[in-house]
């Protein structure tokens, strides 16, 4: 988990390891590739905590030359919706910082407290990259402390849905805990004491018989009205409902098996069942644990509120004040600054806009906006600062309202597993067989009768049918795992094993936000290309660094009279030559293509050509929608214009099966439509446009290129590097299935065998003792060896 | 053989007793984060030491 880069030149940034550019920033014969990286550097040493370059080379990431406004945390209702405790001295607060990723990242935060001594200590919780603080209030102000942490490159994020876990979920976690651990401390007690009665007991030692056999009853009192009491609860709430559910069996032998053991061992006729009982509900406890084990460190149930930010600055008779977004009101001016999200749907009133929508509408290019046009909220301002008059409130904006939907509102409807179907059967048999074996004996024998009768329930105990589900699920969650597939919880597995209709998002799903392949219109020496490269490394615009990017030249020369104008280019002097790289409006060319998508080149004053940019795919995108498109239904939603539609119909057997344009709710709509005609629905998104397909699919996926940036919310979350082995996810899915089922033929052989004695009356607790963890066992080996070789067959392993 | 008494009674107060610990570490926290403890395990303490040593590095 902990990676290090390596150096592999000279010319690396000593703090973040970035290639140096044309200006060298020097310290203590350290190079430096900015003066941010420079500037921690300085504030480390100063205050000794240069230790923080000897855990790890190149421990830093680069500075982003955006520094963000942190006004709104004077703001005090904003104060008060973050922190953790806030008394007179002291205020603890948890905050999430992105860039924690390796062991120097823990060494310096929690060692901050010698770059400022108003901070009692701080504690890192490394996988969910959240660092806890506590500070005196009179030294030191919330916004001076994240100003600290940014100023040493450890920005935290802080968003309205907050980012940072709260531990309620790990209440129910804990309760589970407490109750395995109860359940263990029973079992490995009771088995001690069980074992002299196994293995017989001379004469003189009868005494302890009836002493072991009192102390084990006393231990089974824990394990059913405690540690077992969920069962009950759940069978009894899905008996009302009319419902069989696995757990009903479950609950009936646990009973069963705590009241004939009450009965055996007061009227002293045997030692009971309670060994087999607290074994029972020991191994069923840690089924569930298994089952319920989630991801801490990543969100799943993102929405918008944790990507729009906290406070937005509003301007009232010319004075600059931040507000909480909640205070926003239809009317109000805002300031919103470079790299800023806007909040709400607003007029444009001054400034340049130059909005970036791709995680909104999936629109791939960022849209100027002239005065007086309305924005929708969402967008990220790219250039200069604007100022903007609000028209709609927060949450009723064009992207917001998505959230009203009803498909927010009502929960998924959980799928009917496998073993859900099995043990509506494997109830009803059971019953059958043990009522039946009650009346065979009856005439006869009736204390055989309630023998058999109690023996059928104790033996047929599905665990092992009710442990193969969650060992098989887990088993393949952590397969996922390791190849960057994280699923929200261990159905989504069976799920995935029955999706027949695949429904992709375009940008930033199918293409790569990261990798846009440019192609260069006109004539273009070599020297000229590494001028141009040498001028495009100079800027943080987005296109710049792609050109940078794409011609992939190490820089040589350095700029001089270097100006930008945001958002429409970037002109240099390059080893004596001027160079301008830029829209054609900026060059003053005629606007023969204007498209926004292409950087115009002149060099002294000539025009060279100009520079196209297409999207790029995933890589296996094409190999994958041939896998995909084999018995399976394959569609397009895209928020964007299609202008690349010629170049996915070969993709996709039908081209209307290709929409374009589709609004937030458009998405939501026809996946609604797709599962209107029967179909189970396979949603891949990556932006809130996509939220609603996601949620009111049955299945939503995020693809992400980094886990712990913005997704939102679904049910399971893909990196962008595993994209091409979604075919073979699908297959270990179904495998899993396969899986379940057979340790289902398993588990019914040992109860087959276990039967046999039981309706005989023959059953004893030295048996049953020995069939079930025998029978468990073989579960939890089987289901972890297949699915390992399912996995290799698939090739995840 | 009424030793076995005491010692079933020693067992099973001493397993007790394993139970109990195990309450206040789970309660306490102590199983919240596996993963940070065991890193922060290996930082040295003395700070200004280790400040000579890079430089040392450095010029050799």
């Amino acid at each position: 988990m902990l990676k290090e880069k390596v150096i592999s030149s000279e010319k690396q940034c000593f703090h973040c390891g970035e290639d140096i550019l044309a200006k060298k920033y020097i310290q203590d014969n350290k190079q430096f590739c900015c003066s941010g990286c420079k500037t921690i550097y300085g504030i480390l040493t100063e205050h000794n905590l240069s230790n923080y370059y000897v855990y790890n080379k190149i421990p830093g990431k680069t500075q982003s030359k955006v520094t963000s406004n942190f006004d709104y945390l004077e703001v005090r209702e904003v104060i008060s919706k973050l922190v953790d405790f806030e008394d007179d001295i002291k205020t603890i607060i948890t905050l999430y910082i992105p860039a924690i990723h390796c062991s120097s990242c823990i060494w310096l935060l929690e060692h901050i407290n010698l770059l400022q001594s108003g901070i009692y200590q701080s504690r890192i919780d490394f996988l969910k990259k959240q660092v806890s603080i506590t500070f005196k209030n009179d030294e030191l102000s919330l916004k001076q402390l994240v100003q600290l942490l940014s100023s040493i490159g450890y920005e935290p994020l802080i968003s309205l849905q907050d980012v940072v876990k709260t531990s309620q979920l790990k209440k129910t976690e804990r309760s589970l805990i407490t109750k395995i651990a109860v359940a263990g401390f029973c079992f490995g007690n009771v088995m001690l004491l069980s074992f002299p009665d196994y293995f017989g007991l001379a004469d003189f030692e009868h005494e302890f018989k009836d002493f072991f056999g009192w102390l084990n009853l006393a231990f089974s009192l824990p394990i059913v009205f405690y540690s077992g009491r969920d069962y009950f609860v759940s069978a009894w709430t899905n008996l009302k409902a009319k419902r069989l559910n696995l757990d009903f069996p479950l609950a009936l032998g646990i009973l069963v098996m705590f009241l004939r053991s009450v009965y055996e061992i007061i009227l002293q006729t045997g030692p009971g069942f309670v060994d087999t009982l607290c074994g029972l509900v020991f191994f069923l406890l840690i089924g569930k644990w298994m089952q319920e084990r989630t991801f801490h460190h990543i969100s799943f149930e993102r929405d918008y509120r944790s990507y729009f930010p906290v406070a937005v600055t509003t301007i009232t008779d010319g004075i600059e004040k931040p507000i909480p977004l909640s205070d926003l009101k239809i009317g109000d001016r805002i300031l919103i600054r470079s790299h800023e999200i806007l909040p709400a749907d607003a007029i444009l009133l001054k400034g340049e806009a130059e909005i970036d929508f791709s995680f909104v509408t999936g629109e791939s290019i960022p849209v100027k906006k002239t005065l007086g046009e309305i924005i929708y909220a969402g967008g990220r301002q790219l250039s200069a600062s604007i100022e903007m008059e609000v028209l709609k409130p927060v949450s009723q904006s064009y992207l917001t309202q998505l959230w009203n939907n009803n498909a927010f509102v009502q929960s998924k409807e959980r799928i009917k597993t496998f073993s859900d179907t099995a043990s509506r059967y494997f109830s009803i048999v059971l019953l059958c067989i043990a009522l039946s074996s009650a009346v065979f004996w009856l005439p006869t024998d009736p204390s055989k009768a309630l023998a058999s009768f109690t023996a059928v329930l104790i033996i047929a105990c599905p665990c092992a049918l009710a442990l193969s589900s969650p060992f098989t699920l887990a088993a393949v969650l952590s397969i996922f795992d390791k190849n960057r597939f994280y699923l929200k919880n261990t159905a989504i597995v069976e799920e995935l094993a029955r999706i027949d209709t695949y429904v992709f998002d375009k940008t930033g799903t199918i293409t790569n936000p990261d990798a846009a392949s440019l192609s260069f219109n006109g004539i273009i020496t070599n020297d000229q290309m590494q001028l141009v490269s040498d001028l495009a490394r100079n800027s943080g615009h987005l296109l710049s660094r792609e050109l940078a990017k794409f011609i992939n030249k190490p820089s040589v020369f350095p700029v001089q009279e270097y100006t930008e104008k945001i958002g429409r280019g970037i002109s240099g002097k390059v080893n004596g030559n001027y160079v301008k790289l830029g829209s054609s409006t900026f060059l003053n060319l005629p606007l023969n293509s204007s498209s926004n998508s292409s950087i115009h080149v002149v060099i002294n004053n000539t025009y060279v050509g100009f520079f196209v940019i297409r999207q790029q795919w995933r890589n296996g995108f094409k190999e994958l929608m041939q896998k995909l498109s084999l018995g399976s239904d394959l569609h397009l939603l895209s928020g964007d214009h299609d202008h690349e539609k010629n170049q996915l119909i070969p993709f996709f057997e039908d081209s209307r099966k290709l929409h374009f344009e589709q609004s937030p709710q458009d998405k939501l709509d026809y996946i609604q439509d797709l599962q209107k005609q029967g179909k189970k629905v396979l949603m891949f998104g990556d932006g809130l446009n996509d939220s609603g397909a996601l949620k009111q699919s049955d299945l939503g996926i995020a693809i992400t290129d980094n886990i712990n940036n913005f997704s939102p919310g679904c049910d399971a979350i893909l990196d962008g590097v595993s994209f091409n082995r979604i075919p073979q996810f699908i297959q270990q899915a179904k495998d899993g299935v396969k899986v379940i089922r057979m340790c289902f033929v398993i588990s019914l052989m040992y109860n087959t065998v276990g039967l046999y004695f039981a309706v005989q009356g023959l059953l004893s607790p030295l048996m049953a003792a020995i069939l079930m963890p025998l029978s468990t066992i073989t579960i939890i080996l089987f289901t972890s060896v297949a699915v390992r070789l399912f996995a290799r067959k698939n090739k995840l392993l | 053989m009424n030793m076995i008494y005491f010692l079933i009674g020693c067992s099973i107060l001493l397993a007790l007793i394993f139970l109990a610990a195990f309450f206040w570490a789970s309660k306490s926290g102590q199983n919240d984060d596996t993963f940070t403890p065991a890193v922060r395990i290996l930082f040295d303490d003395e700070v200004a030491d280790k400040e000579i040593e890079i430089s040392d590095e450095d010029h050799v």
